[in-house]
């Protein structure tokens, strides 16, 4: 079973990378750029087990390590 | 007065504490390593600046899951003074111990330079040496020392009194200019509700000596050891 995390910061927490990502795409040309936040995503290789019994590993992980709610969001995608 | 310095894999003040320490206790705290579950009896856990872990997945994340620090939390719900430096900040707010997070610097880059400091809430063990608002100088040294905190939260350390120091210009005043990383409220650093964590980005242990270019870190030091006595 594979797992994969997107954590990202939220919305209204100042993202510094994401606006210097931004500003270098504009400085390519590439004008149609608004606003970039950036993001990680964490691929989690795991033992079989049922969906379920996955979903509520890798929530608890997140909450427990993962992603720091204080500041970030994040999201859980299963992958078979 | 006995005192623990919690060191991780990748601390690089923790040397620096250590000789603040002794200096001003005149006997030398204990080293704890972080994967020991144990700690000592202490009057003081300090936990120091540097890069625990590489600053992997986000500055003091790991630390803040490592053994010792179950033990650290455990400690300061009891009530034990806990002063948390640079990533020892980030590791506190990681374990949840205080509140908000610190975010990447707002400029990008790594700032490390002396920053004039004012006392903004007067906490007798920690700044009692010091007048409330009086304006201190200690080096930073970091590239995530960005303090946030959802405006609810903010509103109540503000109103609680639990913002420790703030980035002020040498006349003491709050100005954009003066705030190094992006800090919200130009906030240095924070206690937490009972006021027996301190958490800050600037480094007292590093200003300790006229050959340094400073003692504002002693008269902290010093300070806070015939506090806890």
């Amino acid at each position: 079973m594979k797992a994969r995390v997107y954590v990202s910061l939220k919305n209204g927490v100042l993202d510094p990378q994401g606006k210097a990502i931004s500003h270098s795409l504009q400085g390519l040309g590439f004008d149609k750029v608004l606003d970039v936040r950036q993001g990680k995503t964490i691929d989690l290789d795991l033992a079989d087990m049922d969906r379920e019994s996955a979903e509520a590993e890798v929530e608890k992980m997140c909450q427990q390590l993962l992603a720091n709610t204080v500041i970030e969001n994040y999201s859980i995608e299963l992958l078979d | 007065m006995k005192a623990a310095v919690i060191v991780f894999p990748g601390s690089n003040c923790d040397r620096d504490l250590k000789v603040a320490l002794a200096q001003s206790m005149g006997r030398e705290p204990e080293m704890v390593w972080h994967g020991n579950s144990e700690l000592p009896d202490t009057d003081l856990i300090a936990i120091p600046g540097g890069f625990s872990y590489g600053d992997y997945l986000r500055s003091g994340a790991m630390a803040a899951n490592s053994p010792i620090m179950r033990e650290v939390v455990k400690r300061a719900e009891g009530g034990t003074p806990v002063l948390a430096i640079c990533n020892g900040f980030q590791v506190a707010t990681e374990t949840g111990m205080l509140p908000g997070a610190l975010l990447r610097n707002a400029g990008q880059k790594f700032v490390c330079r002396d920053v004039d400091l004012q006392i903004a809430a007067q906490n007798e063990r920690f700044v009692g040496g010091f007048e409330q608002g009086e304006v201190v100088r200690f080096p930073v040294a970091h590239h995530d020392g960005n303090f946030y905190a959802d405006e609810d939260k903010l509103n109540e350390l503000e109103s609680e009194g639990q913002i420790a120091f703030r980035y002020v210009t040498p006349e003491g005043e709050q100005t954009a200019e003066a705030n190094p990383n992006g800090s919200l409220n130009n906030i240095a650093g924070i206690y937490n509700k009972a006021g027996n964590v301190l958490g800050l980005m600037p480094h007292p242990e590093r200003l300790i000596s006229k050959e340094l270019g400073g003692t504002d870190g002693k008269r902290f030091f010093d300070h806070l050891v015939n506090s806890i006595g």
